[in-house]
């Protein structure tokens, strides 16, 4: 180690090593997707905006619906004070779902239109690597985003009625225990999961629509299935394809959780979840696999088709 | 080694064949022009070598297979495809990032000083840039990464005559080393013809001409001949003969010049004059 060329020669493959290192092809990619498709975050950002906009002003009636709900029956108290709260968070999850469909439909499309496809074609960033990334989006950051974003939201729901209600009579427990934040947090959490896994081979399908059609992919990926069933409805009088498109879209719910008693006096949705139920159903691990097919055929769409 | 070598290289779209059994061998250090008409399949031939597309027959660059391992190949592979491919919502630093973060033969200080000859500001989006600070962006990214071939495809296609020569003058000066090797079609023959050292003519899918430009200057000699020597000048057989101002022009294949010198005025044609000359003889060949 005591000569120059010796420590030269030994360097030069060593900055190799290290630049390989710090290349990050999956991270990089998923980080461009974002910079893309900033409605990943902005949508449902902005929904929990106009929410808690809405919020704000049902505060100023906030203490006489409380008073008032108190001589109420227990379901309708529960109506009027958690409900606001499950409208809020779910239209957050549910603006996730609308944007992982156009994200998906858009992901493989308009890299091939804008012609751009050549630009990411010429970096050493391997096609599955690519289809992976763009996978990730509606299967883990959109999740995460929504779900993060749906926790604050009702926090600061909480948060602010708690103020509003504390120079009240009532006080504000009755916001507390009928939104019980641990609990609702962790059903959340629940439903981004079993949602998103359930629906993976709906993003699958998206995406490799989204990496054959020319254009017009919505059209594409919603005219197949429903053409499909409509064939089908009156070659056969059967309907197993629309059946299987609702199972697909819903089916999730009625596996992960049980019915609600008939007149409950309190709901508890983590005692209604039944993840063994949901995690043993044949019905997501053949969607699973379907989402993974579907993937794959993107994969071979992207590296195979023409550029343009 | 080679840097590209084909061998039978066919690809067809359909019944159309785009590329007919094409061989070629393309040393380290040699700047290729890829010189035909559109639809002639120069850009087949370069998307088979990038890898963007199947085809039939041996094709080895960089002694890979670019069909089956373009990630690895894009690690010594740079391309620009023409001038409007970088995504218009792309923000000129998240462009460096981007490249910086996936290539490991990306060097962001050369990137960062190749742009700060331009114009170009750091948090500009492709879509606010010029056409020509497009290409002077993609010039930059892919100057800064150590590769063993450029390929550029109608590299500065609609852009005006100052950024064409800034172009080939920034290719040359601070990227070409002589171990690299870069394959260049362009429709504006002329403008590369002096930084060349090899060209080759595609029609049909076929190799119509290749050859060195050392070979082409001794090889072919155009003969502006005196109105009284114009007899003498055809009956040496030129391989093509066009008029201009009323004069004629005369294109010879390795005829010998001192021959010549006596009958007018000698010089080597340019690069767009041969081609004329071996496309007009395969058309009426083919007509024939």
């Amino acid at each position: 180690m005591s000569s120059v060329s010796d420590t030269s020669s030994l360097n030069v493959p060593a900055a190799r090593t290290d630049a390989h290192a710090r290349t990050r092809p999956f991270i990089w990619s998923v980080r461009r997707e974002l910079w893309e498709h900033r409605s990943v975050y902005l949508a449902p950002l902005i929904v929990a905006g106009l929410v808690l906009f809405g919020f704000l002003i049902r505060l100023a009636r906030l203490p006489h619906i409380v008073q008032s709900a108190e001589s109420l029956p227990w379901w309708k108290q529960y109506l009027e004070l958690a409900l606001p709260f499950a409208i809020a968070t779910l239209s957050v999850l549910v603006t996730g779902e609308i944007v992982a469909v156009f994200y998906c439909l858009g992901a493989l499309n308009n890299e091939r239109r804008d012609r751009s496809i050549l630009f990411w074609k010429s970096l050493p960033v391997s096609d599955l690597a690519a289809v992976f990334s763009k996978a990730t989006v509606p299967l883990l950051v959109l999740p995460v985003v929504v779900l993060v974003i749906a926790f604050l939201l009702q926090l600061l729901m909480l948060l602010f009625g708690s103020a509003v209600l504390l120079k009240t009579s009532a006080g504000p427990g009755a916001l507390w225990t009928h939104w019980p934040l641990a609990q609702m947090s962790l059903t959340l959490a629940y439903l981004a999961v079993i949602a998103t896994l359930w629906l993976a081979p709906v993003y699958g399908w998206l995406l490799m629509v989204s990496a054959w059609a020319k254009r017009l992919t919505f059209l594409w990926a919603v005219l197949v299935p429903i053409g499909l069933s409509v064939v089908e409805k009156i070659a056969l009088d059967t309907n197993y394809v629309g059946s299987l498109i609702q199972y697909r879209l819903k089916g999730f719910l009625a596996l992960a959780f049980n019915q609600p008693p008939k007149n409950p006096t309190s709901i508890d949705p983590v005692a209604l979840m039944t993840p063994l139920r949901y995690f043993t159903s044949p019905g997501l691990w053949v969607g699973l696999v379907v989402a993974v097919a579907f993937l794959a055929a993107a994969v071979w769409l992207r590296r195979d088709r023409e550029p343009v | 080694m080679s840097t590209i070598e084909a061998r039978g290289l066919r690809k067809s779209f359909g019944s159309t064949i785009a590329l007919d059994s094409i061989d070629l061998r393309i040393e380290e250090g040699r700047i290729l022009g890829l010189i035909g008409p559109n639809g002639a399949g120069k850009s087949t031939l370069l998307n088979c070598v990038l890898g963007l597309i199947p085809y039939e027959g041996d094709l080895n660059v960089i002694g890979l297979n670019p069909w089956r391992a373009r990630e690895r190949l894009m690690q010594e592979v740079c391309f620009i495809a023409d001038v409007a491919v970088l995504p218009r919502w792309l923000r000129v630093s998240q462009a460096i990032d981007y490249v910086e973060g996936v290539h490991p033969r990306f060097d962001r200080a050369k990137a960062e000083s190749f742009l700060a000859r331009t114009q170009i500001k750091r948090n500009s989006r492709v879509r606010e840039l010029s056409k020509g600070m497009v290409t002077q962006l993609h010039l930059a990214l892919v100057m800064a990464i150590d590769a063993k071939l450029l390929v550029l495809d109608e590299p500065t296609l609609g852009l005006d005559l100052l950024f064409r020569k800034q172009f080939y003058d920034t290719l040359l000066n601070d990227y070409f080393d002589r171990t690299r090797t870069i394959v260049v079609t362009t429709h504006q023959v002329e403008e590369i013809q002096q930084i060349l050292t090899d060209m080759m003519f595609i029609n049909h899918g076929r190799i119509a001409l290749s050859c060195s430009m050392e070979d082409f200057e001794t090889r072919y000699t155009e003969l502006a001949p005196r109105a009284d020597s114009l007899a003498e000048a055809r009956a040496l057989k030129p391989m093509y003969e066009r008029q201009i101002l009323g004069r004629s022009i005369l294109l010879f294949d390795g005829a010998n010049r001192a021959r010549l010198a006596p009958l007018g005025e000698v010089r080597t044609p340019s690069i767009a004059d041969l081609f004329v000359a071996v496309m007009g003889e395969q058309a009426k060949g083919a007509a024939a």
